[in-house]
């Protein structure tokens, strides 16, 4: 009896301790990879579906079995940073490419020297515009790019056309523009925004900013409170406190709400990222109801500033240093970064190829694709690539939260409260919050 | 919501101690009995220990998941681990108490933050633990006697804490919305209440949403223990009450509120660790960037953490959290069993 009731007490026992060590393991060896994939479409299943068939090409291909999981952007971030504290990870992973310099500085992924960038076809086949934001300046980068996205100013054809205006090219003009379309009675608006977002927030803070000639960080001094900065945060929030923008916008968290309110023609514009493209679709807005230009700049430029359109947006891919197969990792970013996979990946996705050669296709030329390519070539610069990038992000971007919220309840916002915001996020900047 | 399970359960660890402190007393009984009883004195101490034996795993499973992170938390937060060092975060650089200076800092900007969502949680904390009190005692002695409809009420009651958090919240959500939720819709279209619709979501009215959908959530719990400690009270206190002449008010002064005072003590503390502690109900409500009034600590430590990447800070910001859980528990404690026993 004894016996079996000690049995009994030490199965109980391996159990527990069975349960508290599992979360290891994860197979890994030369025929087979783990991929975590950013949800890129409309959603995980759709991108499960998008890129299982090439998965497969590429096992024929190669005999390297990748396994596939799709990862939800709220939850990326938190499971890249437990691979990376934990060394078990993937062994090929997307990552938002503003993250770059951050992931950069753990060491947790595969740095990209010469010999590894002849693995995969050289620096060179990619577009230039996107290898600025794959690490810090003067360092081999840890990731390439994978898909492009650019911000572009989307308008209502019809809306337009019935008010007989044309798409704005300073930004004056899409403030006078936003006033023409401003029909409260008829529940319209000139422009939709996504108020709630930090993300976005400093996405515009940092696209406007450089528009009036801020430097975000010298060296890595945070410069957040520079009368550039004002202005340009002051650009932003003005669409809410001048009318333009309907003041619920401040409450927007999700790209989907903002898009439902342009596809249900409650707003006459938005300022939105490619990807925009697939769920404006899947909210029944085909693409030949909307136009896209560039987001205009105020002309003439103020002293120092330049004509940004758009941050650098886009999906980077990297190898995790701690992988089994880091030549299968190679080979397969090599394959997804192969002209034939960029044009058909970025086809489906909706995202721009980050190579040179893939826009040679037809399904590149269209003047959709044409305008965002040339912000993204041309008229993009990348956010700071420095280890701070995030805390960055974070920072202004909730002030620029706050301050259009404050703006939405009513309260007059003007240059000295944006400065006083501006000043609390560089000195938490500083001292290191 | 490690220290708030760590302290309801505190109870149950160290229970098993007191017992274990006769057992030297017990073996000097058995000493010099002869051969012929050792065999028995051998199995009696194998019984002895065998409770201790199956208690094993429940205390390596409190290990691993309470006591061990939780020191481990500490230990964090004593390092500096950013994204330089997450990496190899057990080789992070000791700093001692750098982060804590920078935390508890209130001329620093992350100070005088951390002060400010601090004030945000206490009274947020205080107002919630309060209603669902008040609320949760009121359903309970309406129900207490048996009329039809009672078990439908009930149930009703409960529904809110039966939901998965985050559908009931997400729920809110829509609802709260200023241009199409349903709040606005009754409050400025049905009633005109308002002339201007107003933002729920954002600003300070943020606060007031907060609150409400956390008492909404939270109230059900103190309904169903209170309801549980009602069952406890015997009729006769009642019919003696009434028999004096007593009214509702003085039968609920009298008899209720008293025989419930074990009940209330305890169900305070958790209603008081849960609303302190609250992640998902403001995590779901506004995102990973609450609106400054309605900062609440859980949120505010979650970004100076993982989406500003300093878990060091975050860690020292948990810990101090922590110390403060830890006085209001063990003085309320003290206090409120000091009351009872005067009472009794």
């Amino acid at each position: 009896v004894r016996s079996s009731k000690t049995a009994a007490v030490l199965a109980a026992l391996f159990l527990v301790l069975g349960i508290t060590s599992c979360g290891s393991g994860g197979e890994s060896g030369s025929k087979t990879l783990t991929y975590w994939a950013s949800n890129q479409s409309t959603s995980l299943d759709a991108d499960r579906q998008i890129l299982q068939p090439e998965l497969d090409k590429f096992e024929q291909q190669t005999g390297i079995h990748v396994n596939l999981e799709v990862i939800a952007w709220p939850d990326l971030l938190n499971r890249i940073l437990a691979a990376t504290t934990s060394g078990q990870g993937p062994d090929v992973l997307n990552i938002g490419n503003t993250w770059s310099a951050s992931l950069q500085a753990t060491g947790a992924l595969k740095q990209f020297d010469d010999a590894a960038f002849e693995q995969i076809g050289g620096r060179e086949k990619f577009l230039a515009s996107s290898m600025q934001a794959t690490g810090a300046a003067g360092q081999p980068p840890t990731a390439v790019p994978l898909y492009g996205l650019a911000y572009g100013l989307f308008y209502n054809k019809k809306i337009f056309a019935d008010a007989g205006l044309q798409p704005p090219t300073t930004w004056q003009e899409l403030v006078d523009v936003a006033h023409k379309l401003t029909v409260p009675s008829k529940g319209q608006w000139g422009i939709g925004i996504e108020g709630a977002s930090y993300t976005e927030g400093s996405h515009f803070a940092f696209m406007f900013g450089r528009q009036h000639g801020a430097q975000l960080f010298n060296g890595t001094e945070p410069r957040f409170d520079s009368p550039q900065m004002v202005s340009a945060v002051k650009q932003y929030v003005d669409l809410i406190s001048s009318g333009v923008a309907n003041p619920s916008d401040a409450e927007h968290l999700n790209d989907t709400e903002m898009d439902a309110e342009f596809s249900s023609g409650k707003a006459a514009m938005i300022m939105q990222q490619n990807n925009a493209v697939a769920v404006l679709k899947s909210q029944g807005m085909e693409e030949s109801a909307y136009g896209v230009v560039p987001i205009p700049a105020p002309d003439p430029l103020p002293a120092g500033g330049k004509k940004v359109s758009s941050h650098v947006a886009g999906i980077n891919i990297a190898a995790f240093a701690g992988s089994e197969n880091l030549s299968g990792a190679l080979r397969f970013i090599n394959f997804m970064t192969s002209p034939d996979e960029q044009k058909l990946l970025n086809g489906k996705l909706g995202s721009l190829p980050v190579l040179k050669d893939a826009y040679n296709d037809p399904q590149f030329s269209t003047p959709l694709i044409g305008t965002f390519r040339q912000v993204l070539a041309d008229q993009s610069e990348s956010l700071p690539m420095i280890p701070q990038e995030s805390q960055f992000e974070t920072l202004i971007g909730t002030a620029v939260k706050d301050l259009l919220a404050q703006a939405a309840s009513g309260q007059p916002v003007d240059d000295s409260v944006i400065q006083a915001k501006l000043r609390s996020a560089n000195d938490q900047m500083r001292s290191g919050g | 919501m490690t220290t708030e399970r760590a302290q309801s359960e505190g109870p149950a660890i160290t229970a098993p101690r007191r017992p274990a402190v006769k057992m030297p007393g017990r073996s000097t009984g058995a000493h010099g009995r002869g051969n012929r009883l050792g065999a028995r004195d051998r199995r009696r101490r194998a019984v002895r220990w065998l409770p201790y034996l199956l208690l094993l795993p429940a205390l390596i499973a409190e290990l691993a998941v309470h006591v061990i992170p939780m020191l481990v938390g500490v230990w964090m937060s004593l390092q500096q681990i950013t994204q330089f060092t997450l990496r190899d975060w057990t080789r992070a650089p000791f700093i001692g108490i750098d982060n804590f200076a920078l935390a508890a800092n209130l001329a620093s900007p992350v100070g005088a933050q951390l002060l400010h969502s601090f004030g945000v949680t206490v009274l947020f904390t205080v107002l919630v633990v309060g209603a669902c009190w008040l609320l949760g005692l009121a359903a309970a002695v309406a129900l207490q006697k048996p009329f039809p409809g009672r078990g439908v009420l009930r149930v009703l009651f409960l529904v809110p804490f039966a939901l998965p958090v985050f559908t009931a919240v997400i729920t809110w959500r829509f609802m709260l919305q200023r241009d199409t939720g349903l709040v606005n819709a009754v409050l400025v279209d049905w009633l005109g209440l308002f002339d201007e619709r107003p933002f729920w979501l954002v600003g300070s009215n943020s606060f007031s949403s907060l609150v409400v959908v956390m008492i909404w959530k939270t109230w059900p719990y103190a309904f169903l223990t209170i309801t549980a400690g009602l069952q406890s009270i015997p009729d006769e206190l009642y019919e003696v009450a009434e028999t004096d002449g007593a009214s509702p008010w003085q039968k609920l002064r009298g008899v209720t509120l008293p025989s419930l005072r074990p009940v209330n003590r305890v169900l305070l503390l958790v209603l008081f660790l849960w609303s302190f502690n609250d992640f998902t109900v403001p995590y779901t409500l506004f995102g990973s960037a609450a609106p400054a009034e309605a900062d609440v600590l859980s949120v505010h430590i979650y970004q100076s953490s993982f989406v500003t990447w300093n878990f060091g800070l975050g860690s020292a910001m948990s810990v101090l959290v922590l110390l403060f859980l830890l006085l209001v528990s063990v003085v309320y404690m003290w206090a409120s069993g000091r009351r009872t026993t005067d009472a009794s």
